[in-house]
């Protein structure tokens, strides 16, 4: 009953859909208020229904409902509660639900929060959302039902993949999707000043609130992600260049350029069209990336071409929404007046530097990821393109950007003076050098890591710079300074951290890549082994059984300098069901740095294959990402968006008390 | 069963965005694979790391868990005992099981596109930039209005001094 009652609801919410994406455009059309006023009410109500749904889901998993398919495929009976919930998300049917959920969630929020954008805006930018629902709905209805019984339900379900089985997995996707789908809300709003026809700096002001919340999300999400892979794969990498990865990494650095250029039409309403170019490519690379994930065109063109059904719906969509936006900027953006100019040397042009590189580096993964399959297709030659590539052509396109970061926001509006911004960048040069000279010296090869060191300093303290350029750190007593630190306005601090960030994971990515040290050993009980300063030694084995898997769970001793700092017990689980075992690594944490133990093959003389790390400063990787996300966070809490649009009178006073930005 | 097993890990578990499915979750480099010398050894792992390991989805023999990429380091491991330079293993390697084994495509005009994609779309964007801003500031100029005066010029600047004292 309560899977039908949840097919129901979808079905309802695609029907509340397909009202939603025309009835408000009629009312935009006619001038009528009402017909307008439909978008806010039907996407509430789609929000309702689609949570229903979702809730319908749930609860046949976790009363673990196995004549329905899905569940059946995907759970079992024995399994830890809290894995029966996020085992939702964890299939195909069910992650396409969590999307629709995300989608109608954001409609829903912008239905209730938007008050303070104009009516005609919020019905159109409402009704394009719905456009995007409307073609999920549909594509879950008719490909991907989750709801579908089974007539002959089992008595057992299937188990989920145990990698899955992790808290990774209750957290990483829906963070993901926030993020995917959160982009939605820009594209929505690029398509509906486009059939408007009117965009200005208010619109980049309503609608960056919505792109900073995804951004935030995607950076947690892709970082999340990231250290999962690192303590579940068992062989210590964080980031593999895989092309599930680069499709959440392209929408990642569209929406940062996209933030980036948003913010010089805020402010100089210049950019408009390439603003909302990005817009759309951000969000149509997104659906990509669901697309790749989803399609199977992954695997091999072939295996596509088997089963297309899901595919070719799929890639329907891509074309129907990327081809119709692309095609509608393209007959409507000329149309757009232009605004401010700018020189060269400006903060404008410091954040356009920055758009051109983050968009090249975007769609050299775009092109490397894509390629293998475009070329098998056309050409049916087979070629790879993997890490190696990946590291030889992002990072030449990344350093240029870290390198100009610690200038943008010292440049002035309009035209900049490069030399006053490096006089006073010559604190941080001289920090980055010394930094560079003493990794020098103490670690000496390879001669790469300390000049990226030193790249890592100079983007933190210029962030800190700019900081203390605006407060005046150094020329006004220290009180003073602060009063203007508290006075500063949050984005100011909030785009200060996440360069910060920026330079923290840098840190991180150096010390892990460069001065890793790996031993791969056969290990017996009562073996010792040397890491990085470190003694390791085997104290035993057991067998142990959990809910639904057996584990061999191992100890180490860990002692530096004869003093034992503690224990370490990595393990290897069996999955009966699935006919699968799983590594869990045992991490220790050293202050940034990270010991990192995992299991192998265990041979007929009893010895175990051990894989064991000491990964330096790796821990900033991830922290690095969380500060971005921060800061993302701090200019997301900034007065100016939270108000929306200025009344105009009283915040020009405002604006010119505010210091320049 | 074991094997199957492993097929399973190996073949793609088409997933949601998390990118964790693909991998096999174990060692791949076993001990006792690994070569008594140090360089060589060293060595063995920066070529394994270019190779792919082709029954899996996009990874390398070094970080595999499939037999047959254990057949591949065990292959790289011969060659290099045998005295093989990189670039005579990588050819080997290519010989036997051609392009597809390569991580990092070699140029070729079958790739030149691949390979030329970040500088042709800098400079393209760069050149388009610099066009657009030279075009939008010689508009400007047409229609800016006329300098200011030494006078208007003496009067801002004693505006701008009240403004901030």
């Amino acid at each position: 009953m309560i899977p039908e009652l949840g097919h129901y609801a979808l079905v309802l919410a695609f029907a509340l859909a397909l009202a939603q994406s025309s009835v408000p455009l009629i009312g935009v059309r006619n001038g009528d208020a009402a017909l307008m006023d439909v978008a806010r009410s039907a996407a509430l109500a789609q929000f309702v229904c689609v949570a229903a749904a979702f809730a319908a889901l749930t609860t046949s998993y976790v009363t673990s409902d196995f004549s329905v398919e899905n569940v059946a495929e995907n759970s079992h009976s024995a399994m830890p509660l809290i894995y029966k919930f996020t085992s939702v998300w964890g299939n195909h049917e069910g992650s396409m639900l969590l999307w629709v959920l995300i989608l109608a969630l954001f409609g829903a929020l912008l239905a209730l929060f938007g008050r303070n954008i104009p009516s005609t805006l919020r019905a159109s930018v409402l009704a394009v959302q719905s456009w995007i629902a409307t073609a999920f709905y549909l594509f879950i209805l008719l490909t991907s039902n989750p709801f579908a019984r089974l007539v002959r339900p089992p008595i057992e379900g299937r188990d989920l993949n145990p990698i899955l089985q992790d808290l990774g997995l209750a957290i990483h996707p829906p963070l993901l999707y926030l993020g995917f789908v959160g982009f939605s809300m820009s594209f929505s709003f690029a398509v509906a000043a486009l059939l408007i026809g009117r965009i200005d700096a208010a619109w980049a002001r309503w609608v960056r609130p919505w792109t900073l919340a995804a951004w935030i999300f995607l950076t947690l999400g892709i970082a999340m992600g990231s250290y999962w892979a690192y303590y579940e794969l068992g062989w210590g990498g964080w980031w593999f260049w895989d092309p599930v990865e680069n499709a959440s990494l392209m929408p990642w650095l569209a929406g940062t350029a996209f933030l980036h250029s948003a913010l010089v039409m805020e402010k100089r309403e210049a950019l408009k069209v390439w603003t909302i170019l990005l817009a759309i490519l951000t969000f149509s690379l997104s659906l990509i990336g669901t697309f790749l994930v989803r399609s199977g065109v992954l695997t091999s063109v072939h295996a596509f071409a088997t089963d297309p059904t899901r595919g070719v719906f799929i890639l329907a969509i891509l074309v129907l929404f990327i081809g119709g936006s692309l095609a509608l900027f393209a007959w409507r953006a000329p149309m757009l007046k232009q605004g401010g100019l700018f020189a060269p040397i400006s903060r404008e042009g410091a954040l356009v530097f920055n758009n051109l590189f983050l968009t090249t580096a975007c769609a050299t993964v775009f092109v490397g990821t894509l390629y293998p399959l475009a070329l098998e297709a056309l050409t049916g030659a087979k070629i790879s393109v993997g890490a190696p590539f990946f590291n030889l052509t992002f990072w030449p396109l990344i350093v240029p950007v870290l390198l100009a970061v610690p200038f943008g926001p010292l440049l002035a509006w309009k035209r900049g003076d490069l030399v006053a911004a490096a006089q006073r960048l010559i604190g941080a040069a001289v920090l980055a050098v010394i930094a560079i000279i003493i990794t020098f010296l103490m670690r000496g090869q390879p001669v790469l890591a300390p000049l990226g060191i030193g790249l890592a300093v100079f983007v933190i303290a210029g962030a800190l710079t700019d900081i203390a350029e605006r407060t005046g750190l150094f020329r006004t007593s220290p009180g003073n300074a602060l009063r203007r630190a508290v006075g500063l306005p949050r984005s100011a601090w909030g785009a200060a951290f996440a360069h910060m960030g920026l330079g923290l994971m840098l840190i991180g990515v150096i010390g892990e890549s460069q001065w890793n040290t790996e031993r791969i050993v056969a290990m017996k009980v009562g073996d010792m082994l040397a890491l990085g300063g470190y003694e390791l030694s085997f104290d035993g084995a057991e067998q142990r059984d959990g809910p639904n898997y057996r584990e061999l769970v191992t100890t180490f001793t860990v002692s530096r300098d004869g003093r034992v700092i503690g224990t370490m017990a990595p393990a290897k689980r069996t999955f009966a069901h699935r006919e699968m075992s799983t590594t869990e690594a045992a991490l220790k944490a050293r202050g940034l740095s990270q010991i990192y133990l995992s299991l192998g093959d265990i041979s007929a003389d009893g010895s175990v294959a051990v894989r064991a790390y000491y990964k330096p400063l790796v821990l900033l990787i991830w922290f690095g990402a969380l500060v971005m996300a921060m800061g993302g966070a701090l200019s997301l809490s900034d007065r100016r968006l939270r108000i929306g649009a200025p009344r105009p009178a009283r915040s020009k006073a405002k604006a010119a008390l505010a210091p320049a930005e | 069963m074991r094997n199957a097993s492993r097929m399973r890990l190996c073949w793609p578990l088409v997933w949601v965005a998390a990118f964790i499915a693909m991998a096999a979750p174990a060692l791949a480099v076993q001990p006792d694979e690994m070569l008594r010398d140090p360089r060589l050894e060293q060595r063995a792992r920066a070529i394994s790391q270019e190779l792919r390991c082709m029954v899996c989805q996009n990874q390398s023999i070094d970080d595999s868990d499939a037999p047959l990429a254990k057949d591949l380091r065990l292959l790289v491991r011969e060659r290099l005992k045998a005295g093989d330079s990189d670039p005579q293993i990588i050819d080997y390697m290519v010989a036997r099981y051609g392009e597809f084994v390569l991580l990092k495509p070699r140029l070729s005009w079958q790739t030149v596109v691949l390979w030329l994609t970040p500088a042709i779309v800098l400079l393209a964007g760069g050149l388009g930039l610099l066009i657009v801003l030279r075009r939008r500031r010689a508009l400007a100029a047409t229609a800016a209005p006329p300098p200011l005066t030494p006078d208007e010029e003496r009067k801002l600047a004693e505006l701008a001094k009240a403004e901030n004292p």
